[in-house]
């Protein structure tokens, strides 16, 4: 297919709209509606337990780091909070944008402006832009939040570790956003009415982090912006790690999530903070279903899946070699095999990309 | 404008809704938790996705797509990204079946 063009005005993003490959039918697995309903069902209760436990487990981990800074024994508390503030913040974030972490709508709000502003992001933005990406994931040129864009630049994805590109990126368009509201780019998935709430928040998010550098320089220390700001960075490697795992390596303007999404089965301290994202091909085809019902999901839906990787190590052993191998050959993506109970890839969905799907790219 | 026979009030669960079909167009039918039932136009406002496969929670309808909802009794837009609002059309029950209006 050639180099890929991201921009939301370029060759692709008009290509995907012309060929209707944007309007597109997605392929969904069978679930009677019984049973989703089911699924669907909300509940305030896990989300409470698991908000009380976050929080409660980040005023602690702040109040021994604070109460041992500035010795080193302070370090793994930071640590502890860093991944909390840096990287819970962005599972909280995506649940509570859907609206489905909780039953009760204020709680999902109170959460996911808290989660929004921990993580650098406009809330306004991101909700519109999160919209997008579930409507046409990974649809090139469409989707506003591909993690991996081809050819990938490994030195930003590792740069991205330590959240240097994300927070590179919010600070110009923080301060954009709090003088004149959203970017052009960002208008062409936020509708106008929205724009005064963009402009709104990111004056709010400015002020606290203004505060809190004017609150570091009187203390001449940087203890305050340990606290706000900073974790995103020194906390971002779980979330980061995370996200990539959803989609990398795997194929781009398909429509089938089973081929474009990765399910990665987890450890229980990586799933509280990931709030079960893991289940990422299931969390795609079905985002009505809260986060707390996933793995039912997975249990109803698994036979119509390829195989779940097994561990984050093994998820990153089949994901690493085929970014690394996209360096050189952008078409290049993983296409997992189905198990013989699942209903097979419909091909004549992904013929409408030039190049997508083509053999030489399988593997 | 003419009532049309769209289903029996036992085809549809209470909170709960249904897809019917009727001279082209999609509509969604709606029974509510207090027994009442109300029909709105079949595809959600934001993107056109059919809200049958959507959940209702008391007088929501949440959309399957992106989780817009709306007030199906009045089809007022009540939470992001849907922002307009959702047709609705006069529905009566009689001898156990739904009636709607459509315009
Ligand atoms: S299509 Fe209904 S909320 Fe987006």
């Amino acid at each position: 297919m050639g180099r890929r063009d991201y921009s939301p005005f370029g060759a692709d993003a008009r290509r995907a709209v012309e060929s209707g490959l944007a309007a597109a039918e997605w392929y969904h697995t069978d679930v009677p509606r019984k049973v989703m309903k089911d699924l669907m069902a909300r509940s305030d209760q896990p989300a409470i337990r698991d908000t009380i436990i976050l929080y409660a487990s980040m005023v602690l981990f702040a109040g021994i780091g604070i109460a041992l800074w500035p010795s080193w024994w302070s370090a793994p508390f930071w640590l502890a909070y860093g991944v909390l503030y840096g990287s819970a913040s962005d599972s909280r974030w995506h649940e509570c944008g859907h609206g489905t972490a909780f039953r009760t709508p204020w709680m999902n709000n109170a959460v996911y402006q808290i989660a929004s502003f921990m993580i650098m992001r406009n809330p306004a933005t991101w909700r519109w832009s999160h919209a997008r990406h579930h409507s046409e994931t990974y649809l090139v040129g469409r989707d506003p939040e591909i993690a991996v864009m081809r050819p990938p630049e490994l030195a930003k994805l590792i740069l991205n570790v330590f959240g240097v590109i994300d927070v590179i990126r919010f600070i110009p368009t923080l301060i954009r956003n709090a003088v004149s509201g959203p970017t052009p780019e960002e208008k062409t998935f936020v509708p106008e009415s929205e724009w005064g709430k963009v402009r709104r928040a990111a004056i709010v998010h400015l002020a606290i982090y203004v505060a809190t550098l004017a609150l570091a320089v009187w203390m001449q220390s940087i203890l305050p912006l340990m606290v706000i700001g900073l974790p995103r960075m020194y906390g971002a490697w779980h979330h980061i790690m995370t996200g990539l795992l959803q989609h990398g390596g795997l194929a781009d303007n398909v429509i089938d999530h089973r081929l474009n999404s990765r399910t990665v089965l987890m450890n229980p301290i990586s799933r509280f903070i990931y709030w079960n994202m893991n289940y990422h091909v299931e969390h795609h085809m079905f985002p009505m279903v809260p986060y707390h019902a996933l793995p039912r999901l997975h249990e109803i839906m698994k036979a119509d899946l390829p195989p779940p990787n097994r561990s984050i190590a093994e998820g990153f052993a089949e994901m690493w070699p085929a970014i690394r191998r996209q360096v050189l050959n952008e078409d290049y993506f993983i296409r997992r095999d189905l198990p013989p109970t699942a209903k097979p890839y419909r091909e004549d969905f992904h013929q409408q990309v030039p190049g997508m799907m083509r053999p030489a790219a399988a593997e | 404008m003419p009532w049309i026979d769209a289903c029996s009030t036992s085809d549809i669960d209470e909170e709960d809704l249904i897809r019917w079909d009727h001279a082209g167009k999609t509509f969604a039918i709606y029974h509510a938790p207090d027994g009442a039932f109300f029909a709105t136009a079949g595809l959600c406002t934001h993107e056109q996705v059919h809200l049958c496969d959507g959940l209702v929670m008391g007088t929501l309808i949440e959309c399957p797509k992106h989780n817009g909802q709306f007030d199906y009794r009045t089809g007022e837009a009540m939470r992001a990204p849907v922002c307009v609002n959702l047709k609705t059309f006069p529905v009566k029950v009689e001898g156990g079946r739904v009636f709607v209006e459509v315009a």
